[in-house]
């Protein structure tokens, strides 16, 4: 069973290791602006990907997760907070999976 | 908390604790949305035999959504830490992009000391408030944020871990839209203003849809395919619209 303790901290030393190493070594300003433009889309790019298509499998049903798909774009898009969006996007789909 | 930090008010500070409460104040939506997510991890780790307080330290160490949610198939299967390590590396190469882009906000006068503290607490969604925050980046406001937002990562992993299996199912398949949901908020106000973050956006949802579907290209674990598509996307982007540089001091 202390194999799990050892799993734990070899995923935890792997993951600190990405995060950190580029936080404690980058230490100016970066001038290139092809570099900047890049690392102001990353964001947009890595959780746009992230969202979809996986959100069409994070509930049980594909019509839950639309729903609570299109009502977490609509609010987000009209500037909704995080907590709104994301509350809001699970209630439509709790909805829905009471009506199917 | 010390407060005092009155040698340094020429502006390269670490923050006081008023940033360190406004970081707090920001995390609240991240705070509730991780009780939702972890409290879905919590449960799955029960599931593969782990125990509440080895399912907690796992969230406390890592803070990692999907590394985490991934581990636990290796560690069901007693994989090899070879194979967990190579896993972890793929699926949080994005932090990397992220501690880049984050190592642009900090005043370079921040110490490794505080460097090595923010490192901690990059992931997705502390990332992306940190880094669309108007102004500069202090470590105090950070922290604040991190505080806030492992403790519900934390809470929600004991939570699902201990009662998970006594909510109704549909409300814990429910749950899983919650992480998502906090994504599109992040990403979707700024395409309002920004006909390039929109393009980019749509652009990394079908090129990834195409990675997932597409014969031979859905052999890529999901780890990469969110690299390769960052990568694509984000560089193309930068090469067609590259941003006007506003920081001229």
């Amino acid at each position: 069973m202390s194999k799990v303790y050892l799993y734990i901290l070899l995923m935890a030393v792997v993951t600190y290791l990405i995060r950190a190493l580029p936080l404690t070594l980058i230490r100016k300003e970066i001038k290139s602006k092809f570099i900047r433009s890049f690392l102001y889309y990353v964001p947009y790019a890595t959780l746009a990907a992230m969202t979809f298509p996986a959100i069409l499998k994070a509930t049980d049903y594909v019509a839950s997760s639309i729903a609570g798909f299109a009502v977490a774009l609509i609010l987000a898009f009209n500037k909704k907070s995080l907590l709104t969006v994301a509350g809001c996007a699970c209630g439509a789909a709790f909805l829905v999976e009471l009506l199917l | 908390m010390d407060v005092g930090v009155s040698e340094e008010e020429s502006g390269m500070s670490s923050g006081s604790l008023q940033d360190f409460k406004e970081g707090c104040q920001n995390a609240i939506p991240i705070c509730l949305g991780y009780i939702a997510v972890s409290f879905a991890f919590g449960i799955e780790s029960a599931k593969v035999g782990m125990t509440p307080f080895q399912a907690a330290m796992t969230s406390l160490l890592n803070v990692t959504s999907a590394g985490q949610f991934s581990a636990l198939e290796i560690i069901a299967r007693n994989g090899s830490f070879i194979e967990l390590a190579v896993l972890q590396f793929i699926i949080n190469l994005r932090y990397m992009l992220m501690s880049c882009a984050l190592s642009q906000k900090l005043d370079s006068s921040v110490s490794t000391g505080h460097r090595l503290g923010i490192s901690y607490g990059v992931t997705d969604e502390i990332f992306g408030v940190s880094v669309l925050k108007k102004g500069k980046l202090y470590p105090m406001f950070s922290y604040g944020l991190i505080f806030t937002s492992v403790f519900g990562w934390v809470l929600g992993t004991v939570l699902g871990a201990v009662a998970g299996q006594l909510l109704p199912q549909r409300l814990i398949s429910c749950l899983g839209l919650a992480i998502y949901g906090m994504f599109i908020a992040i990403i979707i106000p700024e395409t309002r203003s920004s006909k390039a973050v929109a393009l980019v956006v749509i652009c990394a949802m079908v090129m990834s849809c195409v990675f997932t579907y597409a014969p031979f290209l859905k052999l890529i674990s999901s780890g990469f395919r969110i690299i390769i598509v960052t990568i694509a996307v984000a560089a193309v982007a930068a090469i067609l619209a590259p941003i006007k540089e506003e920081r001229n001091e």
